[in-house]
């Protein structure tokens, strides 16, 4: 009778599921396959829909863009602005989250301060960007008059000219708008943890920060694979504030990868095969670098599972 | 109680004082940080370049607020009020779509047993972190093929399809939809269809409620893809016109600039203050894309 049912219903699921599928096939997973197929042609040009797949190299927009040293530039400074951003991002996040859900040190206004912190994040990045460039304008701008004031510098600084500072000051944006987002993330998987572990490791004496070691810190390690993976993807994909900022400058030094693929294809010759192998180049990074930090994630869990068997191998033998 | 309380007192150690002292000041540290930009920027809307140029950081208000919006405005790009409206319908339509296609979607998944049911599943999880950038080449391709770019519904349509949504309602809809609900719907006679708009989609209202906060606003910021379907300058989006502020005609007009951030920020502030309990529990969930 049961199964009856069931087998009558499951029409269902298919008939639900058709908008999604649907959808999804025409304006997902076609633009992915042209995105594909287009890094293999000669096409190029705005309003240009005639194209031909390469003769003889058919890798050959690849092997232009992987040699293309304002690619590689691009490349680094993607990587370079997001691990200096996500470095103290993380860290900054972990620190928040121990301190918000310590039951020993009960902080006052903890909703508040999440309020706060999240606030940058669901403020427009591109108005971001633009409100920080005029923020470090020269010769006057606010920090500029700041620091004057504070007598810290003598003269205006050059922010925006500057390589160093001007990634670093993307990096500090990204860190401010990410960093609430992170914490409040941690914050809720630490209070999904089960009170007993902590109250057990108290009983037995164990100091706040060993607690957070060994039983907070494994404990949302599910979480925090997913927030590298999500910041990771996001990081190799920064194109509002960069682009926003300081567009590439200077020299380069704030061009991120989504930057120099949407200047390929939309400006200038309109090179759409060469930007779409870079596209798919970072299809291919953001996929290996997903399944690389997953697998990290995963080995340390093995391999610390296979310690505690060992572990406990070894104190039955001693124990017989 | 009272034998506990006095252990309470003494347990107040001078570490723990030292403790408080560091953590309130970072986070008080931290605070100003997250609103100091903002400040500034609502203050010096309010001021003339002039005075900007003097001292561009000031907590005093000034009067050119309205002169700032006729400098602003006066230079035929920058339409805050047209941003604001076509934003507004791309948000709204796409924020529809989203929440209704995918809470189906996932009704689809939970509700009925089917063969591909499992697969499907994987493939939503496998996809769901696709960016939209990767893919926006052949994506305007293809709507310049089929003439659609200009088109608000290259933007709308695609919202129907939302892997990462679909994942969040699932994982809502497993434990609070009971199934005995469902068979007594099709005892009363209620067809599959009717049964999901009338009695689940009430079930997941406070679900709705919370993805549809985020999916607007992520459809408000959106930047990479609108900026290059859209560039008839009659549908340009609210971040396309913060793009503008960035340009050579507003170079020397500073409270112009800064008024015109507020114009595009102020929206999401309202949503922001109004919602925020809302906003932080859902995050908190840990569903929401960045």
């Amino acid at each position: 009778m049961k199964k009856k049912s069931s087998f009558s219903y499951a029409k269902y699921g298919y008939l639900f599921s058709i908008p999604f599928v649907v959808v999804y096939l025409i304006f997902s997973l076609y633009p992915i396959i042209n995105t594909a197929i287009l890094s293999f042609t000669d096409a190029k040009g705005l309003g240009n829909m005639t194209w031909h797949f390469l003769e003889g190299d058919i890798f050959k927009n690849y092997r232009t863009i992987l040699g293309n040293a304002t690619f590689r530039t691009s490349l680094k400074n993607t990587v370079f602005i997001w691990i200096i951003n996500f470095i103290p991002q993380l860290s900054l996040a972990l620190l928040l989250t121990a301190w918000f859900t310590s039951k020993r040190n009960e902080l006052r206004g903890k909703g508040f301060f999440k309020v706060v912190f999240y606030m940058p994040n669901i403020i427009t990045a591109a108005s971001i960007a633009v409100l920080y460039k005029a923020l470090f304008a020269y010769p006057v701008g606010p920090i500029n008059d700041l620091l004057q004031s504070l007598g810290l510098i003598k003269e205006a600084f050059y922010f925006s000219n500057k390589a160093l500072p001007s990634q670093l000051i993307i990096a500090f944006i990204q860190f401010w708008m990410w960093y609430g987002y992170t914490m409040i993330i941690l914050t809720s998987a630490v209070l999904g943890i089960s009170p007993e572990l902590f109250e057990a490791a108290e009983l037995d004496g164990a100091s706040g920060t060993q607690i957070f070691f060994k039983i907070t810190l494994p404990n949302i390690k599910t979480i925090l694979l997913y927030t590298v993976i999500t910041s990771m993807i996001g990081g190799l994909n920064m194109y509002d504030i960069p682009k926003l900022y300081n567009n590439g400058l200077p020299n380069n030094a704030t061009l991120t990868t989504s930057v120099f693929i949407q200047n390929q294809a939309f400006q200038g010759s309109y090179l759409w095969a060469r930007a779409s192998a870079a596209s798919m180049i970072m299809f291919v990074l953001i996929a290996i670098c997903s399944l690389g930090v997953f697998a990290i994630f995963r080995d340390k869990d093995e391999a610390a599972a296979a310690k505690a068997k060992r572990r406990l191998k070894k104190a039955q033998k001693e124990a017989s | 109680m009272t034998t506990t309380a006095p252990t309470l007192v003494k347990k107040r150690t001078p570490g723990q004082v030292i403790f408080k002292l560091v953590a309130y000041t970072l986070c008080i540290i931290l605070a100003v940080l997250s609103i100091f930009p903002f400040v500034i920027m609502l203050v010096n809307a309010t001021r003339t370049t002039h005075q900007i140029q003097q001292h561009a950081v000031s907590l005093i208000p000034g009067t050119a607020l309205l002169n700032n919006y006729k400098i602003l405005t006066s230079k035929d790009m920058f339409n805050p009020w047209l941003g604001l409206l076509n934003s507004a319908i791309i948000s709204t339509f796409s924020t529809v779509c989203t929440i209704y296609f995918s809470t189906l979607t996932a009704f689809a998944l939970v509700a009925y047993d089917w063969r591909l049911r499992r697969p499907f599943f994987t493939f939503i999880l496998a996809v769901m972190m696709i960016p939209a950038q990767i893919t926006a080449i052949g994506f305007y391709q293809f709507m310049y093929k089929i003439g659609m770019t200009n088109n608000f519904l290259s933007l709308i349509l695609p919202a129907i399809a939302a892997p990462a949504t679909v994942f969040f309602m699932r994982q809502y809809m497993v434990p609070s939809l009971p199934m005995e609900l469902l068979q007594s719907a099709r005892v009363d006679g209620s067809g599959e269809f009717r049964t999901f708009n009338q009695i689940v989609i009430p079930l997941m209202k406070p679900a709705m409620a919370t993805q549809a906060i985020f999916s607007f606003v992520s459809s408000w910021n959106n930047l990479f893809v609108p900026s290059i379907l859209l560039t008839n300058k009659s549908k340009y989006t609210m971040p396309i016109m913060v793009s503008l502020l960035n340009g050579d005609i507003y170079k020397v007009e500073y409270g112009a600039v800064y008024l015109g951030l507020v114009l595009t920020v102020l929206p999401l502030f309202i949503i922001y203050f109004a919602l925020s309990k809302y906003i932080i529990a859902g995050v908190a969930l840990g569903g929401v894309k960045g």
